[in-house]
């Protein structure tokens, strides 16, 4: 085991030792920076009097006439016997096609007000080495979407929207908070005590949704240069949907090396983990894999060897 | 040994996985319709904003992102913080003791709204109906205590049609009249101008909902007067004057049709009165 010297380094160590701190850390900096860069949008109005942007993220109206609208929430309040005006469907339209071109978890990872809570929620988790707790099947966010569509239908209501910490926490920043903190001490105690990464990964309709918006989407992430891999696991150890990997990353000969699954958020913490540069944002349609020139006189114990 | 192979198996499990979801999602979808029930209770002083749909049809349909908040030019309008104020979490209204609506003509905040939540077809604001203003005191209005404040009726947008001032005899000071501020329904926007300028510590006019503040006749009711009018003769032909009853204590103080005869009244008979047409029988001591 000693050979490699890497079993026993932290996670991501090896990624920052090779590549620099930024290295490492790119895509989470460009992802924080892009959830601050949202909330400061529609923040512009209230705080510094700029009205760019009006509204929230369930529904907003941009330099007054570009029309963004959550379409889960439009879908509810269809299935709760509204027709919406046609400035909503234009907005949750744009909505759709952009989330389903670029992947429908780039919500979850780049633009939701929650991610950054459940985010500090596994990072205490992984400090303090707590159990992962309760793991409901991941499939279980898909059942709470057709529950959420069917009690809307039922009530004749929004009905996700009276608990969605995401518009919530949204809302509550952008037009006052009221109790809403308390939502969020809630979700980051679910996330920190009762399941480990619970709440985006296994409850939460919303991500749901959008995976099913961006399951055909044009940007993914590939295990291009898998072959490269030498199993050290990080990727495994930041990836919020960790089951994602394995069919890309383990894939051997002419199976696709593109993460094709729709759970994945395209966050690109693996790729910012992985000192070997395994994984690269690329499209869904290109699915070559590189073999570095350099992988065999490395002296490093491949996949295929190190056993 | 069907039972031993792996799709048997497999299909067992997806059952029994499937029974536990939907049994879960059972569970978790009460709630979570008991909870949306519980947030369609609108309280009595919050007011939705004009062209709002019906409370039920309304929370189908706003999606609570507060463009209509943005442009309310008066800041009249809030979104309900979760927790601190009564109506459903994140949707708008307004107080109007706090900030009343003050009716613009173009009505911004109903062209904001995109999903319909607040009805297009509002195109007169003189239209919309937020509620309906009630003269909740008139033991404290200083109208009714004779004095002419007169507030309500002159900050009324629709002064002379939603609120008029009926005069009537002041019964206590026996020679003044009392302006009656008397709100007309039909005319009332329920913007709750007239609440908020009350100028009573706590208003004696208060906008309330519609379904509290009104009424609604039976629909197989005819007022006799119109039906006469309009038939421009009595609608029932031949009608027997019945005997009316007059003010005052007693069972016995009917009056016939023939009315007021002088010398009949009280008791040193100086006065006139109505002769009863029908009489108790004596009691007995």
């Amino acid at each position: 085991m000693s050979t490699t010297g890497k079993v026993h380094l932290p996670t991501g160590q090896e990624a920052l030792e090779k590549k620099g701190w930024f290295g490492a850390h790119k895509y989470l900096v460009l992802r924080r920076l892009s959830q601050a860069f949202f909330l400061l949008l529609f923040l512009l109005g209230p705080w510094f009097g700029i009205w760019w942007v009006q509204g929230n993220l369930a529904g907003s109206m941009t330099f007054g006439f570009l029309p963004l609208n959550d379409p889960l929430i439009l879908a509810q309040m269809m299935a709760a016997g509204h027709w919406p005006e046609t400035t909503a469907l234009i907005g949750g339209l744009i909505v759709l096609v952009a989330y389903a071109l670029i992947g429908g978890r780039v919500y979850c990872s780049w633009v939701c007000p929650i991610n950054p809570v459940t985010d500090a929620a596994h990072w205490l988790h992984v400090k303090l080495g707590l159990q992962k707790g309760w793991q409901p099947k991941r499939s279980a966010r898909l059942w709470i979407l057709a529950t959420v569509l069917i009690v809307s239908a039922l009530t004749g209501t929004i009905a996700w929207e009276v608990i969605n910490p995401v518009t919530m926490v949204h809302r509550g920043l952008v037009f006052g908070m009221g109790f809403v903190w308390a939502l969020v001490a809630a979700i980051f105690v679910f996330d920190l005590i009762v399941a480990r990464r619970g709440w985006c990964g296994h409850v939460c309709p919303v991500g749901a949704f959008y995976g099913l918006v961006g399951a055909k989407s044009l940007l993914r992430v590939s295990a291009v240069r898998r072959d490269a891999c030498d199993d050290c696991m990080d990727c495994y150890e930041v990836c919020p949907e960790n089951q994602v990997i394995s069919p890309a990353l383990r894939g051997k000969g002419a199976s696709t090396p593109l993460i094709l699954s729709p759970d994945c958020t395209n966050c690109g913490r693996c790729i910012d983990v992985c000192a070997m540069d395994v994984f690269a944002f690329t499209h869904r349609f290109d699915d070559h894999v590189e073999t570095p020139p350099d992988a065999a006189t490395d002296g490093r114990p491949r996949e295929k060897t190190a056993a | 040994m069907a039972a031993a192979t792996p799709s048997t198996v497999n299909r067992r499990r997806f059952l029994t996985d499937s029974a536990r979801m939907a049994a879960g999602c059972a569970v978790a979808g009460s709630l979570l319709a008991y909870v949306t029930r519980d947030a369609r209770a609108l309280p009595d002083q919050a007011l939705r904003p004009p062209g709002a749909l019906p409370e039920d049809d309304f929370l189908a349909a706003c999606i609570r992102c507060g463009l209509c908040v943005r442009d309310c030019p008066y800041d009249t309008l809030t979104l309900a913080a979760l927790g601190e104020d009564g109506p459903a979490t994140g949707t708008p209204f307004f107080t109007a003791r706090d900030v009343p609506c003050e009716m613009c003509d173009d009505i911004p905040c109903v062209a904001a709204c995109p999903t319909g939540a607040l009805d297009k077809d509002l195109t007169d604001i003189e239209d919309a109906r937020m509620g309906t203003a009630v003269l909740v005191d008139q033991e404290n209005c200083l109208n009714f205590l004779g004095l002419r404040c007169d507030v309500c009726y002159r900050v009324c947008p629709m002064i002379d049609e939603a609120i008029t001032l009926d005069v009537r005899h002041n019964e206590r000071s026996g020679h003044h009249a009392i302006f009656a501020p008397t709100v007309h329904a039909a005319a009332c926007t329920g913007c709750g101008i007239c609440e908020k300028k009350c100028v009573l510590p706590e208003a004696a006019i208060k906008v309330l909902p519609v379904r509290l503040a009104r009424g609604a006749p039976a629909e197989h009711y005819r007022k006799g007067w119109e039906e006469k009018d309009a038939k421009g003769a009595p609608v029932v032909e031949g009608i027997i004057d019945l005997p009316d009853r007059l003010p005052g204590p007693g069972t016995d103080n009917l009056a016939a049709p023939g009315g007021y005869e002088p010398g009949l009244g009280a008791v040193d008979g100086s006065a006139g009165g109505f002769r009863p047409t029908f009489q108790l029988p004596e009691v007995r001591q």
